[in-house]
């Protein structure tokens, strides 16, 4: 066994301008996809939209320099993730295939191996 | 008894490479090792053989070998190879499986041309790992440099074993899709090897030879699989016209100028064969309806005989099941020999604008020629020296080339 992250990325002003009616069928595919994954899934949530991100990173002398913003300011940015454990990536790949985002043209699943201890 | 040792090194490397690096390799579950321990193997035989004659089962002999050697170098390095990630088999996962019985060789080549891959690592991968080409030949036949066709295996290597792409057929529900990518890698090995993208000479044999025994490969291990037995028939249905695409002064023969006589009878017999019993088992496979304009061609004895109808419904069909711009030319081009070159221009003229074809250079040759039929010179030249412009590869130039001095000749 394994452990990947999985990535979500899309443009959160497509994923804000969907109904009720989009979200409730959004919601029920990854209902769907937890229950295929099962104890699979380790973990994993939805982001609050990147606007509301701060960055810490590294400045002059040692003292770190908070901004508004997320890390890489881009049009599509992360909007949730999943943290999965699973034999191989087929299996992943065959569960990340039921997620509505990769239905979606403006959104997409990154799946990144996580590294292993021991 | 040294020279038939050292062929009998040759020809084991190009039937049992494969076979040995996909078994060992199970057993390293490394692909660097298995790949190491392959070499050495073919290295140890060309010292052996040649004292003690060739075994009677050069393939054992080898695997033997390989899988002795990979043993020791376990043995030695368990410590170290603790830390590295392993390749994921089928032994290594908990839970029933059905593809166990599955000649080790598919494993090696789904594995090599797995989509979570670059399109570029797959071939590079499937050539050294399952054709058994050296890292320099591939470097030398895609046009980079050894040491970054290097860290490109390299890489692909170390994503297999970190993201864990499992080394097996995939299953019956993934399986459609998974021999499509493995197609499209050995038919890109062939066009690239059929017309060289560079360079001087117009194909690289070695690469056509090895897209065609991976084809066969295939087939011999999927023989129900029909898009597998299209992709072998349009090989061979191409590689039989081989020897005459070239004439003896070096320039190119295009189909209309080849001496059919230099076709190979017995690679077009196959490959026919092999067409029907693809579309006996089931509906035409893209690689099926290209091998059937190929096999249209080879029934013709001069080019004047051949059947436009049907090379044009060919394509229609094509068109309608890959649609894409170059199916589109082709068929443009297909119109124009069945109904005239200014049916042929107005076939064309849709695709002057399309973006994928824009330095596509067969466009610009084709609307040369048809202008050239039509006696509209300054025009045609000024086509030809559009594919000119866009032609890299030196026996098509020089083809190219003399059209446009011809033409240039008459207007004077």
């Amino acid at each position: 066994m394994a452990k990947y992250m999985l990535l979500i990325h899309g443009d959160a002003a497509q994923w804000e301008a969907m109904t009720a009616e989009e979200w409730a069928a959004h919601h029920a595919a990854h209902a769907a996809f937890r229950e295929a994954a099962g104890s699979r899934v380790v973990g994993g949530e939805q982001l609050e939209p990147a606007p509301t991100a701060t960055t810490v990173r590294g400045g002059v002398a040692d003292e770190p320099v908070i901004t508004d913003g997320p890390f890489l300011d881009t049009k599509e940015g992360l909007g949730g993730f999943y943290l999965l454990e699973a034999d191989d990536l087929d299996e992943v790949i065959r569960l990340v295939s039921l997620l509505p985002e990769v239905r979606a043209t403006h959104s997409a699943v990154e799946i990144r191996p996580v590294v292993s201890r021991g | 008894m040294s020279d038939e040792a050292v062929a009998a090194v040759a020809e084991a490397h190009r039937r049992e490479w494969a076979r040995i690096v996909a078994t060992t390799a199970l057993l390293t579950r490394d692909l660097d090792l298995a790949e190491e321990c392959a070499q050495d193997a073919y290295a140890q035989a060309l010292r052996v053989w040649a004292l003690s004659g060739v075994p009677d089962r050069p393939g054992a002999w080898l695997t033997e070998v390989a899988r002795n050697r990979a043993r020791d170098v376990l043995r030695r390095e368990a410590r170290f190879r603790r830390a590295l990630p392993l390749l994921v088999t089928d032994e290594s996962l908990p839970g029933p499986e059905d593809a166990t019985a599955a000649d080790d060789r598919l494993r090696l080549i789904f594995t090599c041309c797995h989509p979570a891959l670059d399109r570029a690592a797959r071939v590079a991968l499937t050539l050294r790992l399952v054709s058994g080409l050296s890292t320099a030949e591939v470097a030398r036949a895609f046009l980079v440099r050894e040491a970054t066709m290097a860290a490109r295996i390299t890489r692909a290597k170390r994503k297999i074993a970190t993201a864990r792409i499992p080394y097996r057929v995939p299953p019956a529900d993934q399986l459609g899709a998974r021999v499509d990518a493995v197609l499209q890698v050995v038919h890109l090995i062939f066009t690239t090897g059929h017309t060289a993208p560079d360079g001087e000479q117009l194909l690289r044999r070695d690469l056509c030879r090895s897209a065609i025994d991976l084809a066969r490969m295939l087939h011999l291990l999927m023989p129900a699989d029909t898009a597998v037995g299209g992709l072998l028939a349009l090989l061979l249905l191409n590689e039989a016209r081989a020897a005459a695409r070239v004439g003896p002064d070096g320039r190119l023969r295009l189909l209309a100028e080849q001496d059919r006589a230099l076709w190979d009878a017995t690679l077009i017999a196959e490959g026919t064969a092999l067409l029907a019993d693809s579309l006996r088992r089931g509906a035409p496979t893209r690689y099926a309806v290209e091998a059937a304009v190929a096999a249209v061609h080879a029934e013709a004895p001069r080019w004047a005989d051949t059947d436009w109808d049907e090379i044009v419904a060919l394509y229609g069909v094509l068109r309608s099941m890959w649609p894409s711009p170059v199916v589109d030319l082709n068929r443009a081009a297909a119109v124009g020999m069945r109904d005239g070159p200014q049916a042929g221009l107005d076939a064309l003229e849709p695709l002057l604008g399309e973006p994928a074809l824009a330095t596509y250079p067969y466009l610009s040759a084709a609307r040369a020629d048809f202008l050239r039929r039509l006696d509209r010179l300054p025009e045609a030249a000024l086509a030809y020296e559009e594919a000119l412009a866009l032609t890299a590869n030196a026996v098509e130039r020089t083809y190219l080339a003399d059209r446009l001095d011809r033409v240039r000749r008459v207007i004077g």
